[in-house]
């Protein structure tokens, strides 16, 4: 009981946190549109006919899965700034578990990424992206593991990472080529044999695919742009989160203590 | 009695050093004692602090606090503690009550709820009389970004006594505070003190607030140099003077 306070806790300040942070409200909303409208779009003026599916669609469905994983790894590795401005410290001789921090950091940089996506949901239906609320609610649900799979990414790479500045310099390097490998973009059945690899180690990557069973459930496209079963994203994810998770905190626990 | 805080042969080497930072020092408090541990830049009293209040690893040696071995109760320490940081650890992006709520919600005081008006009335009751008595009343809803440096100091050692712990660790609490604030804080952290039988743990370069200490405690280069009641160690002399003396001599030494 006492923990799942603590997470509750440490979730919430980061969604107070947000609402009092209005540009980055608002570039959470606009980020989207770039990736979907613009991206998406002009790769679907030009490369988009005789795929058998809508590409507009296709790249929602993976956008709204990267945003999830995106937004939570990159709002867990904001634990960085926290220590910079001493506010760690608050946590760190708090009578919790270590895992009930990096979780309710997690839980959090979660929440935040939903109000996220509230904005892809819109731009989606101005594009014509229609569901059902069965589907709709389907693709929450996936949304949530591609979530708790991107934070517990985040403190693992956080846990190998000493300052900020590194940060900054490291993150696009393990963030971008996951975008592309996992399929966000283009299908992954397609791809030549080292890319095809690459995109099978890349977390992202199954996180994308049950995202696209969520959309295309029961519709006659759902082979063309999927890759592995709901089964087996499901373990990868379930299993890598654990992983993340713990070797994460161990690390990081590690690392902060002994100095 | 037994003490509250027992430290044997405590060592911290940091890694990439040649030296240690804490070289073997050991030394007892009792409960409700007012305990300065005092020492030049750089002599190891941060980093004492730190191992003391867990959150950094020692090298080796034995550590005991309220009854809980360090190696095996890192948990229950970290209740009976409460923490006054040498930099200020708020969070700019809340409020001042936000950031006790926080903590109390942390500590399992309350059960967490996100908005103040959901809190229960014995919570409220106590920010309100707390921050009466530190003077900040009126600021405990604005925002931190507002707040001036006695202003963040106050609430954090409103913060650091929500959870009523046994020992108060103050890691110059009272740098950068003009000195009717400093007054005020010492006060304040007294009357705890006397009602609660709070034990303080005290680091200052203030040498007069480590005055009406029961016990001082001067360490240099990782070592204990000197240790007793200020009247011990100052010998009629001021207790700055005889710090000065104690330091100045250890370097002549070296």
């Amino acid at each position: 009981m006492r923990e799942f306070n603590a997470i509750l806790t440490i979730a919430f300040r980061d969604l107070t946190k947000l609402i009092r942070d209005r540009i980055r409200i608002l570039a959470g909303l606009v980020f989207p549109v770039i990736f979907i409208g613009v991206l998406g779009g002009s790769l679907s003026a030009n490369i988009g006919k005789g795929l058998g599916f809508d590409f507009l669609t296709f790249v929602f469905t993976g956008v709204f899965a990267q945003v999830f994983f995106q937004s939570s790894a990159a709002g867990v590795i904001s634990i960085i700034q926290d220590r910079e401005e001493d506010f760690s410290q608050e946590l760190f001789v708090a009578p919790v578990s270590r895992y009930s921090i990096v979780f309710g950091k997690i839980l959090g940089e979660t929440m935040v990424a939903a109000v996220q996506i509230a904005g892809i949901f819109i731009f989606g239906l101005i594009l014509g992206v229609v569901f059902s609320i069965k589907i709709f609610l389907l693709l929450i649900l996936a949304g949530l593991f591609a979530s708790f799979l991107g934070g517990a990414f985040g403190v693992f790479v956080l846990a190998n990472v000493g300052s900020q500045r590194t940060m900054a310099q490291i993150f696009p390097f393990v963030l971008f080529p996951q975008v592309f490998l996992s399929g966000v973009f283009a299908p992954v059945e397609n791809f030549p044999p080292i890319l095809a690899f690459l995109s099978k180690i890349a977390p992202l990557t199954y996180a994308v695919d049950l995202v696209r069973y969520a959309y295309y459930s029961g519709s006659p496209e759902l082979s063309k742009v999927t890759a592995f079963g709901v089964t087996t994203d499901i373990l990868v994810m379930l299993t890598l989160f654990f992983i993340f998770l713990f070797a994460g905190t161990i690390l990081f626990v590690r690392k902060e203590r002994n100095r | 009695m037994n003490p509250i805080i027992e430290v044997k042969n405590l060592v911290k080497r940091y890694k990439k050093a040649d030296e240690n930072a804490v070289d073997g020092i050991s030394f007892s408090v009792a409960e409700g004692e007012f305990f300065a541990f005092l020492g030049p830049n750089g002599a190891g009293k941060t980093t004492t602090i730190s191992i003391l209040t867990t959150t950094l690893a020692k090298t080796a040696g034995f550590v005991k606090i309220a009854g809980f071995e360090l190696d095996k109760n890192e948990k229950e320490i970290r209740q009976s503690i409460g923490v006054i940081f040498q930099n200020p650890s708020l969070d700019k992006n809340l409020t001042g009550e936000e950031n006790i709520r926080f903590h109390a919600s942390l500590y399992g005081l309350h059960p967490f709820r996100p908005f103040y008006a959901l809190m229960p009335d014995e919570y409220k009751k106590r920010v309100a009389e707390l921050s009466r008595v530190v003077g900040i009343e009126k600021y405990i809803f604005k925002p931190i970004k507002s707040y001036s440096g006695g202003m963040k100091r106050k609430l954090e050692i409103v913060r650091g006594l929500m959870h009523n712990p046994r020992v108060l660790f103050l890691d110059e609490p009272t740098t950068g505070l003009d000195p009717l604030s400093r007054k005020n804080v010492w006060s304040y952290l007294q009357d705890v003190r006397k009602k609660e039988n709070t034990t303080i743990f005290l680091t200052t370069h203030y040498l007069e607030e480590a005055e009406s200490a029961d016990h001082v405690c001067i360490i240099n280069h990782g070592r204990i140099v000197a240790y007793g009641t200020p009247r011990d160690i100052s010998h009629e002399k001021s207790l700055e003077d005889a710090y000065l003396e104690i330091i100045t001599n250890e370097y002549a030494r070296v």
